[in-house]
């Protein structure tokens, strides 16, 4: 239409057939009862001024409320609702919805609704401005002389370019560098399988057939002493002499960071439906199995259990494992199987690690490999 | 028709004396020199149509955000240090939790109004995205992102990405179970990014999950960086709008040209501020009445433990979904591990989404080659392809949502959730083709059934019975302002070559990707109706005379029914009460 000048590039070649139906122009104006009948225009004003008022006295009431309905220890109830939270919200409601439908009320039955009409211009700017816009920029580029002087030029490319380097690397104690820390948990030979939560250990025989058990390595709630081979304590001296130090509990943010590694569920299966992979056949005790619980795909930690199938599946994502079968990925978007945790008894009695898991837990990373 | 009662306006305010009004914008005007620019934005148009109101509701509910935000921030504590709980929620009394858990606690339990401004900053939140989406969808359906707003839509895009950022950034601070199985999950998809993944996590995070940086690290970007951002864009994106003047739908009096609605002051003024607090007001009587993300339900994050049923927010339930239905591919070699499983869902088409977002006004330009100023709407029927676009998008879009939400459709209607995952891998490809070729086909036989109503007039419901016993319906014709309306829009011109080789046979340069073009612009145009020309307009209508004349020296019995032949005149009528 307007704009076809401006397209030489265009190849579109246009033809306007004979518009079928001429614009008719803008249809007359209509008036409303308002404008004509002086007690509509009365009602209208009394209506938005009536929301208006009852706008404020819904403010007055949100005060009221804020002051008359107890929360805390002993909340005032209304149909088992908070009251304060009903009324106040109700009112400010009230008293803002008002206020708008009032205001749209004004404007719809007694502003002057006759519509108007203004031209629009192009947003393209003339071609003198244009011009003249061009000029500008050629004489002040010319004045600074930056194309005569690679040299300036090529040094302020050089210095402001470089300015980023300094904005990642001030970035760089964001963190510490990974290391080897997704390789490892705080599991290791000897320690014990506690129950989540309570931090009880388990006997294999206090486990029924199609259990499952959230556990958490024993360290967690007790401090872990160094072991010789038969399971036993070594006492301080002897561990000295090995080069084995006793666990700490870990506390606050390093507790999360372990836990978030170490969750494990233990479950009890026929030992006949168990079908271990080479190497694995030592890892159980008369069909009890331990996998970690943080799935692999993207490190949810697993939760429902399907005792006749031998399922675990993710509820953040479907991922289905089989605990059956090695922890292998039967359904979902996981790709690796769950790493299993290979299980002893120690002299005791109680179920503990045979050694930290064998493989990185969780989602997979880049350096995995 | 006597102007004596009406007191809306229509006398021009005169000052007697120098009022006080007069003394304030004096002072201003000495020193801002703003009458130039208000003199022309006072009284600013803005057509009058109620898919305007979309944008609208975007704007008004950030406002809300702002508002209910700063009034959180005054109690919530951005820390993952731990803390004793006591507080008023006894289940919780004596347990370990984080400083933000607590705060959000507090400001449920113990904060006056506290739990209203969290779960009206929430649904706030919410109707933000879902504003954002709709008016989206109202401005491609409409064409309304052609030249010369297509930088407006980028922005627009923008706008919506970083809503969604903030909305996640926003949903993981109190560090509830949920929210924390959230963090964990988005730990997981960062690794999932080839070579830098894990650096990047243990920078994100200091150090590995979960740390105690995260929160105050979302906190920060929470309520300074996307604020600003959005709070920068958006006064850019109403910057545009202002300067652009607002599209129209064509109408009588309604061209390209011009733009024909209600001034800024009052009426808009009003309607959009009045707007504002409708807005405000419905958002407190959800913060009132409906709960949202009652958190301490939940209980505070603990790695080790999850819900069934764990879903984040609805606005990332399609990437989300993308992720449950996506297979567990991964790749091992060189000693690294490449996992395409959530990289390709939740990495890549995302972006990829946003890219093509952004690219479609770029796109339908080029291949139509129209590079004109478009001031004025279509309907959705008549730029099918377009359309169908938009709804194949939309059906890409729910799939993965419905995928996002598999488990809960699984146990509501006791699907095998199998069943519905393997479903939903060949309909997310399939279904928004199918979806592109029936709302094409259904946009051209609206437009079909236009072009009938414009020549032949609409079905009248009469049924006519001849001497010789055939029956037919009797047909009218349109008003002549919806007949305009219909018909007032471009014909469409399809993008051709006139010759890709010279006069000896050498191509010209560039030509193959013209010939690109000209068979995509076949494509995106080819099929559609054209409006009827004048001559088969005036056709029309006099074949239509002559059948009437027929059917009259016949049956004279009906005359009040009659046909109306006369071109179409505007009818007067009647004043509405």
């Amino acid at each position: 239409m307007t704009d076809l000048e401006n397209r030489p590039d265009s190849g579109v070649v246009r033809h306007e057939p004979e518009e079928p139906i001429a614009d008719p122009g803008l249809p007359p104006h209509e008036l409303r009862p308002t404008d004509v009948d002086e007690k509509a225009e009365r009602r209208a004003e009394r209506q938005v001024a009536g929301m208006f008022l009852l706008s404020a006295v819904f403010t007055v009431l949100f005060c009221v409320s804020y002051f008359v309905f107890a929360i805390g220890d002993d909340p005032t109830m209304v149909l088992g609702l908070g009251a304060s939270n009903v009324a106040l919200g109700f009112c400010l409601g009230m008293a803002l919805l008002l206020i708008g439908v009032g205001a749209i009320q004004w404007a719809r039955k007694l502003m002057g609704d006759e519509e108007i009409v203004e031209m629009r211009h192009p947003a393209r700017s003339s071609d003198e401005d244009r011009e003249e816009a061009v000029a500008s920029l050629t004489e002040g580029v010319e004045q600074s002389g930056i194309g005569r002087r690679p040299l300036i030029r090529n040094t302020l490319l050089l210095s402001t370019g470089l300015l980023g380097v300094p904005a990642i690397i001030a970035l760089r104690d964001l963190g510490p560098l990974p290391g080897d820390k997704l390789y490892h948990t705080v599991w290791r030979k000897w320690m014990r399988v506690v129950q989540d939560v309570t931090g009880t250990p388990i006997k294999p025989e206090d486990l029924q057939v199609g259990q499952l058990v959230n556990a958490q390595p024993d360290v967690f709630y007790r401090p872990f002493n160094p072991k010789d081979s038969d399971g036993d304590d070594l006492t301080a001296a002897q561990a000295e002499a090995r080069g084995e130090e006793p666990l700490e509990v870990p506390e606050g943010v390093e507790l999360q960071q372990e836990k978030a590694k170490a969750a494990t569920i233990v479950v009890r299966m026929e030992p006949s439906d168990i079908t271990p992979s080479k190497g694995r056949e030592d890892w159980g005790i008369d069909g009890i199995l331990a996998y970690s619980k943080i799935c692999t795909h993207v490190g949810c930690p697993i939760s429902l259990w399907e005792q006749q199938t031998h399922h675990l599946l993710c509820p953040c994502h479907q991922s289905t494992f089989d605990l059956a079968d090695n922890g292998k990925v039967i359904f979902g978007p996981a790709n690796r199987a769950l790493p299993q945790l290979p299980l002893m008894v120690d002299p005791d009695g109680y179920l503990v690690a045979q050694s930290d898991y064998t493989e990185p837990v969780g989602p997979s990373f880049w350096e995995r490999g | 028709m006597s102007e004596a009662v009406t007191t809306n306006g229509s006398k021009a305010a005169r000052s007697q004396k120098p009022s006080k009004v007069a003394g304030v914008a004096d002072w201003a005007d000495s020193r801002l020199g703003l009458a130039g620019a208000m003199k022309k934005n006072i009284r600013k148009v803005f057509p009058d149509h109620w898919s305007f109101m979309l944008g609208e509701i975007a704007l008004w509910s950030f406002v809300v955000l702002l508002l209910t935000g700063v009034f959180l921030t005054l109690w919530f504590k951005p820390s993952m240090g731990e803390t004793t709980y006591s507080g008023s929620y006894e289940p919780l009394n004596g347990i370990e939790v984080s400083e933000a858990y607590a705060s959000s606690l507090h400001i449920s339990f113990d904060v006056r109004a506290g739990l209203l401004m969290r779960q009206m900053h929430h649904w706030a939140a919410m109707l933000f995205i879902a504003a954002m989406l709709v008016h989206m969808m109202r401005v491609y359906f409409t064409g309304a992102f052609r030249k010369p707003r297509e930088l407006n839509w980028v922005i627009g895009v923008l706008l919506l990405v970083l809503g969604t950022l903030e909305g996640f950034t926003g949903y993981s601070l109190p560090d509830d179970l949920l929210s924390g199985t959230g963090i964990r999950a988005a730990n997981g998809f960062v690794a999932a990014i080839p070579v830098v993944g894990t650096y990047v996590n243990f920078f994100l995070f200091g150090g590995e999950f979960p740390g105690d940086s995260i929160i105050p690290r979302l906190y920060t970007i929470h309520v300074l960086l996307i604020p600003g951002l959005l709070l920068a864009l958006i006064a850019a994106h109403m910057l545009l709008l202002v300067y652009h003047k607002h599209t129209q739908w064509p109408g009588p009096g309604r061209t390209n040209d011009n733009v024909v609605g209600f001034p800024m002051l009052p009426v808009y003024a009003a309607k959009a501020g009045g707007f504002f607090f409708i807005v405000f007001g419905v958002t407190a009587l959800m913060g009132a009445f409906l709960s949202i993300n009652p958190i301490w339900r939940y209980g505070p994050y603990n790695p080790a433990e999850v819900t069934a049923g764990s879903q984040p927010d609805w606005y990332m339930g399609w990437p989300d979904g993308a992720l449950r239905i996506m297979p567990g591919w991964e790749s091992h070699f060189w000693g690294v591990t490449l996992s395409w499983n959530v990289f390709i869902p939740i990495i890549l088409l995302p972006t990829l989404a946003i890219g093509i977002l952004m690219a479609l006004p770029f796109v339908e330009s080029w291949i139509t080659g129209d590079k004109r100023d478009h001031h004025l709407l279509q309907r959705p029927r008549d730029a099918p392809t377009r359309t169908g676009v938009m709804v194949a998008l939309m059906t890409f879009y729910g799939l993965f949502w419905i995928a996002g939400g598999n488990d809960i459709i699984a146990i509501t209607f006791g699907l095998s959730i199998n069943a519905i995952t393997h479903f939903l891998r060949v309909a997310v490809f399939v279904g928004p083709v199918i979806a592109f070729i029936i709302t094409k086909r259904w946009c051209i036989s609206l437009q079909r059934q236009d072009n009938e109503k414009l020549l032949h007039g609409y079905e009248t419901g009469i049924i006519m019975r001849d001497a010789s016993g055939g029956y037919s319906e009797r047909h009218q014709p349109l008003p002549v302002d919806e007949a305009y309306a219909i018909s007032a829009r471009e014909r469409d011109q399809i993008f051709q070559i006139e010759s890709s080789t010279d006069e000896n046979g050498v191509e010209a340069p560039g030509s193959r990707a013209e010939k690109v073009r000209a068979r995509l612009s076949q494509a995106w145009y080819g099929t559609n109706v054209q409006k009827p020309t004048a001559a088969e307009l005036e056709e029309a209508h006099h074949h239509a005379e002559e059948h009437d004349h027929e059917s009259d020296s016949e049956l004279a019995g009906i005359a009040s029914e009659r046909h109306e032949v006369d071109p179409p005149v505007r009818k007067e009528l009647p004043p509405s009460d």
